[in-house]
């Protein structure tokens, strides 16, 4: 059946405006927030509920036709790059709150409804949901589970996956199945664990159960500025040694401060070569105790000045450059990359003097913003196309993730693999570690149809054992996959 | 198992792998063990001949101090464990109270313990995991980084999968400081709901907040500076003055004993009483304890004979997810002890992913998987 025909059989089941077939209204969808892969859908629906979700995917598994689905399309890993012979399924319709029950501290949402929403909904009732990612303002719950989204306050709270407790999924053959639920521990394998951060290569979440948590009774905001990112690197494992957990401990070099100044006038501390952003929440008497001890670690790392936010007005000026520091490399350089890699704590020194020395040796200037606390990295690798610095720049990116796995990283924190870090994930995985990994692919969705092409390498033919493939790969003689 | 099963005792991953090698080369079944602290748990295996038994894969890799994370072989016992990294004031999140048993048996049970409240169960302390399938395959998911979302997360998967897909080899966690101090407040309590609701609505952030069957037990963790003025405020709105420094002896243990039939009941958290109460006119005579707030009642019951265990389970189960924990043999075989299963055919399906020849502790687990 051509994608015509289906598309047809979408517009009699899910009426007209669910479809969308003109080709200048498909490329509103041809990349999400990765917009260097582009590819133009072959066919976009926009479901409005379980049972038409369930019935595109079981049609599509009835003719062979791979889909894949997409949030806001927010993702920063070509993980919701649509294909050019499949269905993309837009879930941003499904947005209805069906649920917030405050006493069993959880919400139930279709995965439309935006992360910041949950919170909004909450908050009148001393609530709030604890992932928080950047792009909260527009991003998914669906989107966020499917990539296991964190924030940067998951140092102290945890990813999505910590904080769903029930999932409605549509299986790759269509099925609907409802996974755990309001209580804990449900019973058999961890299937929402097995789902959340699978990249919708499992299928797609119709309903998500989360947990909402009691908002903490006092929130400290510290901004501490340094001359140098080693002093203020010091300042992070002196506090982390301490045994204080801030919710949040974020970090900006010189070079994104300066963006962020140009961008949003944030006002932080002239001449400084570091800021660290610490925030601590929780019981007043336990804020005030570890404010305290976190002042004192800053200081004697060297802070020049420290500044206290003592209200919400305050500490929102605190977060704005932090907030803004990605798009505000914009100001300050044609092009950028914004990468994602993950480095043991005690090892960001290290590793951010060898990303120094590999741009003072390419020339290509790197901007530092990061999750210092958990030893996630967001380096923005500035270059100009114009200029034919595009290659170098790619190098760059690729050599900084290198040096991630060089001290016992990960290619990825919170963006993803998608489509744009599967050939890096042989660097970290095992022929054998990634052939495991897709046995459980294959449980899900024998026949491959479910955002095919993303988060590994090479796709296998389910039915091979792990470690016993000889020669070519089989459907790399079909030529239907390339080996990374 | 069988009596004369061969029991082969892994010293490495590598040895890991080439004992399940033989097993298949030999077509076996084969039990994989820890400790045996929980070998009552979950349904009745059917014949082994082999037993594979972790206790001497028991190194600690590496504990990365600074970085608060641990690999540690799945062998090394919980307690030894955190002996080892309380010398640096750090702690793994996890105590359940079979204190013997090994960090790999932990997770394959999902076994949790007060701490659950503030730090969630195994699968929320796992970052990484190295397992080795039926056939011998080695394989790692995760990394030991604290924060990483590349590829499948195989920890999740083999948390509380009972060694039906696999062995665990090593696992790597993160760790917790060791708050500095500590305050128990304690409140008397036949029914647990309206203390809880006063927890909750207090922000107080307790690491446990225990029932014992007449007592709740609120456990406020924090610095010297802090924990006093938290604990009294909290003691105010629950209507007490009972606070201690000192953890109840009986604090998170199993309110059953050797022989009695050991009943989790997960329920939403607005139902406590609800299920306190289902319990105590199911089960007449049961010891209760209560995770609170994190959904958990537990019921320990000496067993009147096989036919009222079967009806009390039965009728548990219309108020939540009623699983037979524990049990004397002639229970386990009367009683459906996992009781109803969401997505059971997709989990079939996994496991003959993972172990097509179903080698590993087979029955054990949910639908005679």
């Amino acid at each position: 059946m051509t994608l015509a025909a289906l598309a047809s059989d979408f517009t009699r089941v899910l009426g007209d405006d669910s479809v969308i077939t003109e080709r200048a209204a498909l490329r509103t969808y041809e990349c999400d927030g990765l917009t260097a892969y582009r590819c133009i859908p072959g066919l976009v629906v926009l479901p409005r509920t379980t049972a038409q979700v369930s019935y595109v995917v079981r049609r599509c598994h009835e003719e062979s036709v791979p889909f894949v689905a997409r949030g806001s399309g927010t993702g920063l890993s070509g993980g919701a790059l649509p294909m050019e012979t499949g269905v993309l399924i837009v879930m941003s319709r499904m947005t209805n709150v069906r649920a917030v029950d405050i006493e069993d501290e959880r919400a139930v949402v279709e995965p439309g409804v935006v992360n910041l929403e949950l919170s909004r909904r909450a908050a009148p009732h001393g609530y709030f949901y604890a992932p928080d990612p950047s792009s909260q303002q527009v991003c998914s719950i669906g989107g966020n589970v499917a990539e296991n989204s964190g924030g940067a306050h998951c140092l102290k709270y945890g990813f999505t996956a910590h904080h769903v407790t029930g999932l409605e999924v549509v299986l790759p053959d269509g099925t609907v199945e409802k996974l755990g639920g309001y209580a804990p521990d449900p019973v058999g394998y961890d299937l929402i664990g097995a789902f959340v951060g699978s990249e919708g290569t499992l299928g797609i979440a119709t309903e998500v159960t989360v947990r909402l948590m009691r908002a903490p009774e006092s929130v400290r905001t510290l901004l501490a500025a340094f001359r140098t990112m080693d002093d203020a690197g010091a300042a992070v494992s002196a506090i982390i040694g301490a045994g204080i957990l801030p919710a949040a401990i974020e970090m900006m070099d010189a070079l994104s401060i300066e963006a962020a100044e140009a961008a949003v006038a944030c006002g932080y501390p002239a001449g400084a070569g570091a800021v660290l952003i610490v925030e601590l929440d929780g019981p007043a008497a336990q804020v005030e105790a570890d404010g305290s001890a976190v002042e004192d670690h800053c200081s004697a790392a060297g802070a020049f000045e420290l500044r206290l936010a003592v209200d919400d007005a305050e500490r929102a000026q605190v977060w704005r450059g932090r907030k803004s520091a990605f798009a505000a490399v914009g100001r300050i350089s044609a092009d950028y990359i914004v990468q994602d890699g993950v480095v043991p704590r005690t090892a960001l020194a290290e590793v951010l003097g060898d990303i120094a020395a590999l741009a003072s040796s390419t020339g290509i200037r790197v901007a530092n913003v990061f999750h210092a606390g958990d030893g996630n990295l967001h380096p923005l690798v500035l270059f100009d196309e114009s200029k034919g610095e595009t290659e170098r720049a790619e190098e760059v990116s690729t050599r900084i993730l290198e040096l991630c796995l060089e001290h016992g990283g990960s290619i990825t924190g919170e963006h993803g693999v998608g489509h744009d870090k599967k050939k890096q994930m042989s660097r970290m995985f095992t022929a054998d570690d990634l052939d495991v990994m897709q046995l459980v692919r294959c449980a899900f969705d024998p026949a491959s149809l479910c955002n095919p092409g993303k988060v590994f390498p090479t796709p296998r033919l389910c039915g091979e054992r792990p470690g016993r493939r000889t020669g070519a790969h089989p459907l790399q003689e079909a030529g239907v996959a390339d080996v990374f | 198992m069988s009596s004369d099963a061969v029991t082969v005792t892994p010293e490495s991953t590598a040895d890991l792998a080439d004992a399940m090698r033989a097993v298949e080369a030999d077509d076996a079944r084969v039990s994989i063990r820890g400790a045996g602290t929980k070998q009552g748990w979950g349904a009745l295996s059917r014949e082994t001949s082999v037993v594979i038994e972790t206790t001497r894969l028991a190194r600690v890799i590496e504990h990365a101090t600074g970085d608060l994370v641990l690999t540690v072989e799945a062998g090394a016992r919980l307690t030894d464990v955190q002996n080892a990294v309380a010398a640096h004031g750090q702690r793994l999140a996890l105590d359940p109270p079979e204190r013997d048993a090994t960090i790999g048996g932990v997770v394959a049970s999902a076994a949790s313990g007060p701490w659950r409240l503030r730090y969630g169960t195994p699968r929320d302390q796992l970052i990484g995991i190295t397992v080795v399938l039926a056939d011998g395959t080695i394989a790692k998911s995760g990394g030991k980084v604290v924060k990483n979302v590349a590829g499948y997360d195989l920890g999740k998967l083999f948390t509380g999968s009972f060694g039906t897909l696999g062995a665990i080899a090593s696992v790597t966690v993160k760790l917790q400081p060791i708050p500095p101090a500590m305050r128990i407040v304690s409140v008397a309590a036949d029914e647990p709901g309206a203390v809880w609701a006063a927890v909750a609505r207090s922000t107080a952030e307790p690491t446990a907040v225990e029932w014992d069957g007449r007592t709740v037990h609120v456990l406020v963790e924090g610095a010297h500076a802090a924990v006093e003025a938290i604990a009294s405020t909290l003691a105010g709105s629950l209507g007490t003055t009972t606070i201690t420094d000192t953890l109840p002896a009986t604090f998170g243990a199993r309110p059953w004993s050797p022989g009695e039939i050991g009943i989790k009941l997960t329920h939403r958290l607005s139902a406590l009483d609800t299920a306190v109460a289902a319990l105590r006119r199911e089960l007449p005579g049961a010891r209760l304890s209560a995770h609170v707030g994190s959904g958990v009642v537990w019921a320990g019951w000496p067993v009147a004979d096989v036919a009222s265990a079967r009806a009390a389970v039965e009728a548990l189960r219309t108020v939540g997810s009623t699983v037979v924990v524990d049990a004397p043999f002639e229970v386990k075989q009367a009683v459906d002890v996992w009781g109803p299963v969401a997505a059971v055919s997709l989990m079939r399906r996994i496991k003959d992913q993972f172990d097509p020849d179903h080698r590993l502790n087979p029955g054990r687990f949910v639908d005679g998987i």
